[in-house]
């Protein structure tokens, strides 16, 4: 499965290289072209990151996220949730890198195959870093207004906590 | 509402530092959390670079254009507003197909492609447009067809089948997609753009 994934990206920059020579594009001219767009774009970025993960980084090292998890205990076994993956479903929409963190520790004390693990696994999974997401493709364009885009991805992060947990049962017992 | 989310994200994390006597390394965090950000601008950096340059390719042979025709049905179903900008339906048809065929690193360059096309699309203004907001939120959920980081995670910590997750996965994303985009099309109407 994973084979097809490397084979994808490669296949794909060939075929465009080749559709490219075929209609007779100056490749390489286009490719520096669009490049330098690319650099624009990046340069807005960096303000962006640099603020946003900071933050982000800072609230992963307070416990807040563990004080935070603690008080939704309840809520986590009121819609079938192991209480083990709470704190993964609050962090997978603030940071990916620390979702990556807290499931491999999952995994490595519950095992991949156990019903955490599998949960756990299949929250990961799913969706992209909520926040990450917001910030950059907002910050790429200078939005500052994002209307209801949190209200929006955020609920759909909390169908993804819910649904792999009833996702799990169904479709892995 | 950015302005008070990072801020609340900093107060809260001075906060329970202090009440969790974690304020030493909440202190550290400021600076090892701008660094980790450069370097994670630095990836991203590299990718705009070189999938900026790609697209180009494809935009200059034709092919962005015919592949945003075979994919504008569905992108003008989730974003009616797109219906004479074929520009902005092009960008965003395949920042989708990227993000459908799991190609994650040019996704992101080619979703910041459709929200150039989409912020002129709306003017240039800086309040977010209707199909701007589905279109975010619709890479937030980012259906990835084939899990490949998390596979990895599990089969490194010996899981006996790490893809056995799959079909759990498109079931989660699936329902997360039904209720972002239904979200983010509902509420157009009650967070006006004015």
């Amino acid at each position: 499965m994973s084979q097809i994934g490397s084979y994808a990206l490669p296949v794909l920059l060939a075929a465009v290289l080749l559709h490219g020579l075929y209609k007779r594009v100056p490749v390489f001219d286009a490719f520096l072209n669009g490049a330098a767009t690319g650099l624009q774009t990046a340069v807005r970025l960096l303000p962006t990151l640099v603020g946003m993960l900071t933050a982000v980084a800072m609230l992963q090292t307070s416990g807040a996220v563990e004080l935070l998890a603690t008080a939704l205990a309840p809520v986590a076994s009121l819609i079938g949730l192991p209480a083990e993956v709470l704190p993964l479903a609050l962090i997978h929409p603030v940071s990916g890198s620390g979702a990556t963190a807290v499931l491999a520790d999952l995994l490595h004390r519950f095992g991949p195959d156990s019903v955490i693990g599998n949960v756990a696994s299949v929250m990961c999974g799913s969706g992209e870093t909520t926040l990450y997401a917001v910030t950059v493709y907002y910050g790429s364009c200078g939005v500052t207004r994002t209307r209801h885009t949190l209200v929006s991805a955020l609920a759909a992060d909390c169908a993804v906590a819910v649904l792999s947990g009833i996702g799990v049962r169904l479709l892995l017992a | 509402m950015l302005n008070v989310i990072w801020a609340a994200l900093m107060v809260a994390a001075v906060v329970c530092g202090i009440a969790t006597g974690r304020i030493e390394q909440v202190s550290n965090a400021v600076f090892s959390g701008a660094s980790e950000a450069v370097s994670v601008w630095i990836t991203l950096l590299s990718m705009l670079v070189m999938w900026g340059g790609m697209t180009e390719i494809m935009e200059c042979s034709g092919l962005s254009a015919a592949i945003g025709r075979a994919l504008a049905p569905l992108v003008r179903r989730l974003m009616p507003e797109l219906r004479d900008r074929p520009k902005a339906c092009t960008a965003v048809a395949l920042s989708l197909a990227a993000n459908m065929l799991g190609l994650g690193n040019a996704a992101t360059p080619l979703g910041l492609k459709a929200m150039k096309e989409l912020h002129a699309a709306n003017g240039g203004s800086a309040i977010a447009g209707n199909s701007m907001v589905t279109f975010v939120v619709l890479c937030s959920v980012s259906v990835q067809l084939i899990p490949t980081g998390v596979a990895a995670l599990r089969a490194g910590c010996g899981s006996a089948s790490p893809m056995a997750i799959m079909p759990a996965v498109w079931f989660a994303s699936a329902g997360a997609l039904v209720v972002g985009v239904g979200l983010s099309r509902m509420l157009a109407g009650r967070f006006t753009a004015a």
